[in-house]
C-alpha cells in the first residue's frame, strides 16, 4: 500500500468513527444504548439491516465464491424477500406492540422464563461463534496487506472493534453504518468498473459471458431436486425462507436494528428496502468474482491466492516437488490462455467448429491445472497443518493488491474495515444487550438500575468480543467464510424460529411443551448435521418443523396426563 | 417490559404506507414479489443462455 492508500483508509475510517462519537455524544441512557433513539427513519433502518448482514465476509469472500463456483450461491437469498414480507407483516408489529428490548423478552411474556432463556442461549451460542468468523475476515486483509502474522491481526482488529462498540452502543452503530455502507458501495462499484476495464481488448460483453458460461460460472439457477446438492432453486426458496426468517426475525443483531425505528412504518419500509436490494446486490458481488475469473484466464494467477502458502513455497526453494507444481500450473495456464485466444479469434471470424475445438482445449488445460492445484494443496497440508488452503477468501484481496491502482486499494481496504466494523459492532451490541436484558436483569440482578445495566451491557459486550477473538483464532479451519457463517446459522436458526412460530401462531401450546420440543429438535439437528449429508439450507426448515410438530404433540400429551391426574384425584 | 400505550397510538397511524403510488401494505408486498419474480426470470434466462 502507498501513502495515498493509507490517507484514504485512515481518513475514511477515522472520519466515520469520529462522526459516530460526535453524533451520539449526549446519549447516556440504557434505552438509547440498547435500541437507539427510536427516531430512526426507514432509509437508515434499511441500510443498518443491510450493513449488519453484509459483513466484511460478504465483500471479501463472496467474490472468491463467485470465482471458484460461479453464481449458484445467489440462490441462498431466494427466500429472503418472502421472509422479510412475513417479518414486516407479522413479527415486527408483535415486537413493537410489546415494546421489548430483545426478541427473547417476547418469549418470556408468551411462555415462561426457561423458554426465554433457551431462546437467548441459542442466539448467544451461534452469534458468539459467528462473531468469531466476522472478526477473521478483516484479519485476512491485514495479514495479506502488511504480511503480519494472522493471529496478531485477529487479536488487534478484534480489540479495535470491541473498543468501538463498547463506546458507541446501538445508536452509534446505526448512525455510522450508513456512511460505512457508502464507503463499501463506492469501493465495490469502483472494483467492478476496474475489473471490466482490465479485461483484454477485443473481449466484448457477450464474449465475456460466453467464456464464463463455458466454464460453468453463470449457472445461477439450478432446478435440481437433489437434497444433497448445496445450492438449488428449491433449497434456496424453501430452506432459504426459513433461514432468512430466522435470521432477520429472531436474531437479536437484526431485531435490534428495526426495533429502533421511529414507527412501524419506518421498520417495515426498511425491511422492504432490503427485500428489493439484497438479491441484485449479491448477484453483482458474485458477478465481480466471475469477472475476476475471466480476467485471470488471460493473466497468470498464482498457484494459491492464500499468501501464507505462497510464502511457504518462497521459503523452501529446495522443495522441488512443490515448485514442480507451480511450474506445471503456469505451463497449463499458458496453454489454456493460447486456446482461449484462438477461441476468441475463431468466434469473431464466425468459425464455430474451430471455436468449439479451441474452447474444449482450454477447458481440458484448465481442468488439468485445477488437478495440479488440488495435488499441491494436499501435499502442503501434509507438510504443515497450518497451511490449509482457504483460497476463496484470498482471491479478491489478492486481485485488489496486485491489479488495482493506489488510492483504490486504500478505498477497498477501507470498505472491508467499514463492513467489519458495522456488522461486528451490531453483533457485539446485540450479544451484550441480550446477555444483560435476558440473563443478567431477569435472573441475577432483578433490581438493577438503568445505570448499572448500562455498565453491565458494556462489560458483556467486551466479554463477547473476547470470545469472538478466541474463536477467530481457529477460523482458518473452515473451508470458506461466507459458507461457514451460513452453515453455523442454519444449525441453530431452525429451532429458534420454531420457538417464535409456536409463540405467534399456536396459542394453545405452553412453555414446557415448547421448551422440551426445542431441546429435542436441536439435538435432532446436531444428529442430522453429523450423519446426513444434505444441503445445510434444509436444516432451518427441519428444525422449525420439528419444534412446531413436537410442541403440538407434547402439549396434547401434557394435557392428557393432567386430565388423567385430575380424574384420579376426583 | 414497559407500558405500550404511546407506542400503540403511533402504530395505529402506521397502517398507511405514506408512499405516493402504493397506499396499502399489501400493494408494497406485491411489488416486492413482482420484483423478486422478475429477478428469478432474469437469472434463469442468464443460466439458459450461457451454460
Amino acid at each position: 500500500m502507498s501513502a495515498l492508500d493509507f490517507v484514504v483508509l485512515i481518513g475514511s475510517m477515522l472520519g466515520i468513527a469520529a462522526y459516530g462519537v460526535w453524533h451520539t455524544r449526549g446519549n447516556r441512557g440504557l434505552n438509547t444504548y440498547l435500541k437507539g433513539d427510536s427516531k430512526t427513519a426507514w432509509f437508515a433502518i434499511g441500510l443498518s439491516v443491510m450493513a449488519t448482514q453484509a459483513s466484511a465476509i460478504t465483500f471479501l469472500s463472496t467474490p472468491g465464491q463467485g470465482y471458484l463456483d460461479g453464481l449458484g450461491f445467489v440462490q441462498i437469498y431466494f427466500g429472503l424477500p418472502i421472509a422479510l414480507i412475513i417479518i414486516a407483516a407479522v413479527f415486527l408489529p408483535m415486537f413493537r406492540r410489546l415494546n421489548v428490548y430483545t426478541a427473547y423478552e417476547y418469549l418470556g411474556r408468551r411462555f415462561d422464563t426457561k423458554t426465554r432463556l433457551l431462546g437467548t442461549a441459542l442466539f448467544l451460542v451461534q452469534r458468539g461463534l459467528g462473531a468469531g468468523l466476522t472478526i477473521y475476515a478483516p484479519s485476512i486483509v491485514l495479514a495479506t496487506v502488511f504480511a503480519w502474522p494472522l493471529d496478531l491481526t485477529i487479536i488487534s482488529s478484534g480489540l479495535v472493534v470491541i473498543v468501538y462498540t463498547v463506546m458507541g452502543g446501538s445508536s452509534a452503530v446505526t448512525v455510522t453504518q450508513k456512511y460505512q455502507l457508502a464507503v463499501i458501495f463506492a469501493g465495490m462499484v469502483t472494483a467492478f468498473c476496474l475489473v471490466v476495464f482490465k479485461l483484454p481488448a477485443g473481449l466484448s460483453f457477450t464474449d465475456t459471458f460466453a467464456l464464463a458460461g463455458g466454464f460453468q460460472k453463470l449457472n445461477a439457477v439450478d432446478f435440481s431436486t437433489d437434497v444433497h446438492q448445496r445450492y438449488t432453486f428449491w433449497s434456496g426458496l424453501l430452506g432459504g425462507t426459513f433461514l432468512m426468517l430466522a435470521y432477520f426475525g429472531t436474531d437479536q443483531s437484526q431485531v435490534q436494528r428495526y426495533l429502533g425505528g421511529a414507527s412501524l412504518r419506518e421498520g417495515r419500509l426498511g425491511l422492504m428496502f432490503n427485500a428489493i436490494c439484497k438479491i441484485p446486490m449479491q448477484f453483482f458481488i458474485l458477478l465481480l468474482g466471475v469477472l475476476i475469473f475471466v480476467f485471470y484466464q488471460f493473466e497468470q494467477p498464482p498457484l494459491f491466492f492464500n499468501a501464507t502458502l505462497s510464502h511457504y513455497l518462497a521459503a523452501h526453494p529446495s522443495d522441488e516437488r512443490l515448485h514442480a507444481y507451480e511450474t506445471g500450473y503456469q505451463s497449463l495456464h499458458d496453454q489454456a490462455n493460447q486456446q482461449l485466444k484462438d477461441w476468441l479469434k475463431a468466434r469473431h471470424d464466425g468459425d464455430r467448429a474451430a471455436a468449439a475445438a479451441a474452447f474444449a482445449g482450454a477447458l481440458t488445460a484448465h481442468q488439468q491445472g485445477e488437478n495440479i492445484r488440488e495435488e499441491a494443496e494436499k501435499s502442503l497440508s501434509q507438510i504443515s497443518a497450518t497451511t490449509t488452503a482457504t483460497d476463496a477468501d484470498y482471491v479478491f484481496i489478492t486481485f485488489i493488491l496486485h491489479q488495482l491502482p493506489h488510492g483504490v486499494i486504500g478505498l477497498l481496504v477501507a470498505a472491508f474495515f467499514g463492513a467489519a466494523l458495522s456488522s461486528k459492532a451490531a453483533e457485539l451490541n446485540a450479544l451484550g444487550s441480550s446477555t444483560t436484558v435476558d440473563f443478567y436483569r431477569s435472573i441475577i440482578k432483578r433490581d438493577a438500575t438503568d445505570q448499572h445495566s448500562l455498565l453491565a451491557t458494556k462489560w458483556f459486550t467486551a466479554f463477547w468480543g473476547l470470545v469472538a477473538i478466541a474463536f477467530a483464532l481457529y477460523a482458518h479451519l473452515v473451508e470458506n467464510l461466507i459458507q461457514a457463517v451460513n452453515i453455523l446459522g442454519s444449525i441453530f436458526y431452525g429451532v429458534m424460529l420454531g420457538l417464535f412460530v409456536v409463540a405467534f401462531f399456536i396459542r394453545h401450546v405452553g412453555g414446557s411443551a415448547v421448551f422440551w420440543s426445542a431441546l429435542v429438535s436441536q439435538a435432532l439437528i446436531f444428529f442430522l448435521y453429523f450423519t446426513l449429508p444434505i444441503s445445510y439450507l434444509w436444516y432451518p426448515l427441519i428444525g422449525c418443523a420439528a419444534c412446531v410438530i413436537l410442541s403440538i404433540f407434547l402439549q396434547s400429551f401434557f394435557k392428557a396426563v393432567a386430565e388423567t391426574g385430575n380424574r384420579n384425584r376426583t | 417490559m414497559k407500558p405500550s400505550t404511546a407506542n400503540e397510538s403511533v402504530e395505529s397511524e402506521a397502517d398507511e404506507t405514506g408512499l405516493p403510488w402504493l397506499r396499502t401494505w399489501n400493494q408494497v408486498y406485491l411489488l416486492v414479489i413482482i420484483h423478486f419474480a422478475i429477478w428469478i426470470l432474469l437469472l434463469v434466462a442468464l443460466t439458459d443462455c450461457f451454460s
